[in-house]
């Protein structure tokens, strides 16, 4: 391949925001007109990279080259000025302005006063639209468009200021499945046309429908990059959801007792009529670890809001949810807490902890109304502060002071010990729902948490674990249950995934078949 | 621990830049600054009755300080001081009138601070209500919310309550009336200070105890910190958007009786009025912390009182310039850390 053909080169990029890297040693190479897809879990460092092809940010080290030469961006003007052109996932555009106005903002003349010519672009833009099949009413209001429609302003926009590298930043995410087809539609004439497009997604089946080469990334790395006609979306998810080289824990059988969680015949729906869980049935029994396998966006967020009380009122529901024989639906989050469930969720800085309060303040968090933290109207402070201490002890939380360090100055891995410490400690625990408790923590912290989530297992504890990490569900999991567009399509028992332990490739090989 | 130190060093400094461009404002209008700053503290800290009346503007300043400090901290912007200073101050005066002059005042101070407190409540926690049910932003009802309180306490002046040919409401019993410290120790003689300054101390104390040792005061802490998280730790944000819009609409009451009860002993047109926005400068300045409250409002009635006292000599927009400057200046210093 000669070096013209070359549209990108991304050669060893990486990037840290703080202390975690959100990408590591990154190198992709895009040929001219090609489609090139990225695809990885949430938080894989996709976003990043994108931003820093579009030179939103700058990488730490690496270099980008555009059109084979080294370019060094500081801003997305140096990006539009080398022709790359970025469709962001939330449109930016102003709603009382015509389509027209909308895809001139940024690109009149340079004069603070000079004419703004509407007639001319109008015309560019019906010339752009037929040529790539894009059709849109220059005239339109862009308030008054569907959503396809405002997604086909933007690439317009993009091909307006004349881009010949078209990223496009988790596109279908909004768009319904006849609009999916015709933005496909789009971005293959696109290509033909000579245009490179990057396209920025977690769904695996678009990436084999559109794109002729997709990198996997996982953790801010590039777990491996393959052209689409010789892969399968087994193969993708697995390189997506892969595997560490973990410290495996000690996990003796359990001995489960009577069923604890009792969902039946869970469905709900988005208000637009979406299916999010559909007919979703499973227990949990006391002592054992129910392990949910899946690819993200298959009912797995949703099912947490339900368990923990958290989900949109107006969003139709049906089945139950039994805790130890209480009907759970419907109560309120410090109902469903104050029953002994314990949640650790996904995004512990959004939901589960305070960053600007102590580590006291937060070990307190989610369990101030228990009556041994209480005084008066306030906290018995000697108890709390010995509670804190005791369990910073017992769950290695290391910081310089408990009072005074806000929790957002803790590393990653201590911040979620704390939660961890916090939720597994709660008295009287019944349930424990834990969605990807190792994301983002490193190697020792994992460990540390795996055998405490044991240890909880053991006292009799029903866990519900919901993981895209298959090394952590066959490590931890009594059970898997294997969850496909908002089901469960098969549940491994105990016996196949104690056998499934004996040879891990072939159990996680399986398992990628039943979740996707 | 650093930004601790910042946050400590930027009001002080703020201060110290505001009085030193006043100065230079002083010196550009053609007056010798350092004769200014003596005229100004030798009217303000150099006598008993001087700094009597700092300090009565101080107490007013630590109320409606309090009134926007707390909302703050569950991340509300309460612009309503001012309407709920004036409705409660109207309602003291009111209610103050009406009481029998046979009621001892351990009855009937009592009844009027229930009855501004109410007032300034009830002023508040609408602003609570339209946020929580109808999702109206804060800021815009509390603004429309002073319209409201100015137009219709206009009104039943006007028309109900003023002495004919006046504009203030009949004098309140002497039985609602709140001691001066002139009448009970002899000190700061002449000037309206009153008990109230016990009662505002006492009120940013007890707010600072409410806040850092109570679960509710917890609770409402984390609400305007991450509401996200709130709601995941069972935290219902509703329920106390409502109480500290109403607290805090109370707590501007206890400022109207400081005014009504201390002082005048009756409502007259105007008397409230920019001592509710100045709460808002209080706030900023003290980092929206009860206890800071009381050296921020400190400042603020120094100045106050300080650019009255010395007005012959130079205009008291002057001082009003050294505020709006101290603020800007607060703010650019803790908008930049982020």
């Amino acid at each position: 391949m000669s070096m013209t053909q070359e549209a990108l080169r991304l050669s060893g990029v990486s990037k840290k925001f703080g202390t975690v890297a959100a990408n590591r040693n990154v190198s992709i190479t895009i040929p001219k007109g090609s489609i090139h897809a990225v695809a990885g879990e949430n938080g894989a460092g996709k976003s990043t990279l994108a931003k820093m092809i579009y030179g939103l940010y700058r990488p730490d080290s690496g270099s980008i080259a555009v059109n084979g030469k080294t370019v060094s961006m500081n801003s997305p003007k140096d990006a539009i000025a080398l022709g790359i052109g970025m469709v962001h996932q939330h449109f930016m555009l102003v709603p009382t302005f015509t389509v027209a106005e909308n895809i001139m903002l940024g690109a009149e003349e340079k004069a603070l006063f000079a004419s703004i010519s509407l007639k001319k672009t109008a015309e560019s833009i019906r010339i752009l639209s037929e040529r790539y099949g894009m059709p849109v009413d220059p005239e339109a209001l862009t308030g008054s468009l569907s959503v396809g429609e405002e997604q086909r302003v933007e690439i317009l926009k993009v091909l307006y200021r004349k881009a010949e590298i078209l990223i496009l930043d988790e596109p279908t995410a909004v768009l319904a499945p006849q609009e999916t087809d015709r933005l496909f539609a789009v971005l293959r004439s696109l290509r033909d046309k000579g245009k490179t497009i990057l396209i920025i997604t977690h769904k695996l089946d678009e990436v084999l429908s559109l794109a002729d080469r997709v990198s996997v990334m996982r953790k801010g790395e590039v777990t491996g990059t393959v052209e689409c006609r010789n892969t399968s979306k087994t193969e993708l998810a697995r390189m997506m959801i892969g595997r560490n080289v973990l410290l495996r824990v000690e996990n003796p059988a359990p001995a489960p007792l009577k069923p604890l969680l009792a969902v039946d015949k869970l469905c709900c729906r988005t208000q637009k009529g979406a299916m999010k869980l559909d007919n979703l049935s499973f227990t949990v029994r006391a002592g054992e670890i129910f392990g949910i396998a899946g690819v993200e966006g298959n009912g797995q967020s949703e099912l947490l809001s339900i368990l923990c009380g958290l989900n949109d009122r107006k969003n139709p529901l049906s089945g139950t949810i039994r805790l130890d024989g209480t009907i759970i639906t419907g109560k309120s989050p410090a109902e469903i807490a104050s029953l002994g469930v314990s949640h650790i969720p996904e995004d512990r800085l959004k939901h589960a902890v305070i960053r600007s309060f102590s580590v006291t303040e937060n070990i307190l968090f989610g369990r101030q109304r228990e009556q041994r933290f209480r005084k008066g109207a306030g906290f018995d402070r000697k108890t709390l502060d010995a509670y804190a201490r005791e369990l910073a002890e017992r769950y290695d939380i290391r910081f310089d002071d408990i009072h005074k360090q806000s929790l957002g100055s803790l590393s990653g891995g201590n911040q979620q010990k704390v939660v961890v410490a916090r939720e597994l400690d709660r008295p009287a625990l019944k349930l424990l729902i834990l969605a990807q408790p190792t994301r983002g923590v490193d190697i020792g912290a994992i460990e540390l948490i795996h055998r405490s989530i044991i240890e909880t297992r053991d006292k009799g504890v029903a866990v519900l674990l919901i993981s895209s990490e298959l090394d952590e569900l066959i490590t931890l999991s009594t059970r898997i249950g294997c969850l496909y567009n908002g089901s469960l399509r098969k549940v491994f028992t105990e016996e196949e995934v104690a056998e499934g332990r004996t040879d891990e490739e072939a159990f996680e090989h399986e398992i990628g078949l039943h979740i996707t | 621990m650093k930004t601790r130190i910042r946050r400590i060093f930027i009001p002080f400094a703020a201060v110290a830049a505001a009085g030193l461009s006043g100065m230079a404002i002083i010196f550009m209008t053609g007056r010798d600054p350092s004769e200014i700053v003596g005229r100004l503290f030798n009217a303000t800290l150099g006598s008993g009755y001087g700094t009597g009346q700092v300090l009565f503007k101080t107490t007013t300043l630590i109320f409606t300080g309090l009134a926007v400090a707390l909302p703050f901290k569950a991340r509300l912007f309460n612009i309503g001081g001012e309407g709920q200073l004036q409705v409660a101050a109207f309602s003291a005066a009111v209610t103050g009138a009406m009481l029998p002059s046979s009621l001892p005042p351990i009855a009937a101070v009592p009844l009027t601070a229930c009855a501004a407190m109410a007032a300034g409540g009830i002023w508040g926690a609408s602003a609570g209500v339209l946020k929580v049910r109808f999702g109206v932003n804060e800021v815009i009802s509390t603004i429309m919310l002073n319209f409201i309180a100015q137009a219709l306490i206009g009104y039943l002046l006007t028309s109900h309550f003023a002495v004919p040919s006046t504009e203030h409401t009949a004098e309140t019993g002497s039985s609602s009336m709140l001691p001066g410290l002139d009448e009970i120790a002899g000190i700061f003689r002449g000037s309206p200070l009153n008990v109230s300054i016990f009662g505002a101390i006492a009120v940013a104390i007890l707010s600072s105890l409410f806040l850092f040792r109570t679960r509710a005061g917890y609770e409402l802490r984390a609400v305007g910190a991450q509401p996200d998280a709130a709601s995941y730790a069972g935290i219902g944000s509703k329920r106390y958007i409502l109480a500290v819009m109403g607290a805090a609409g109370a707590i501007a009451g206890l400022g109207a009786m400081n005014l009504v009860s201390g002082y005048k002993h009756y409502y007259e047109t105007g008397m409230t009025a920019g001592i509710g926005f100045s709460g808002i400068a209080v706030a900023l300045l003290a980092g929206a912390h009860p206890l800071w409250i009381v050296p921020a409002a400190l400042f603020f009635g120094f100045l106050e009182y300080g650019g009255l006292a010395v007005g012959a000599y130079v205009p008291r927009d002057i001082f009003m310039i050294i505020q709006a400057i101290t603020i800007l200046l607060v703010i650019i210093g803790t908008a930049r850390k982020t």
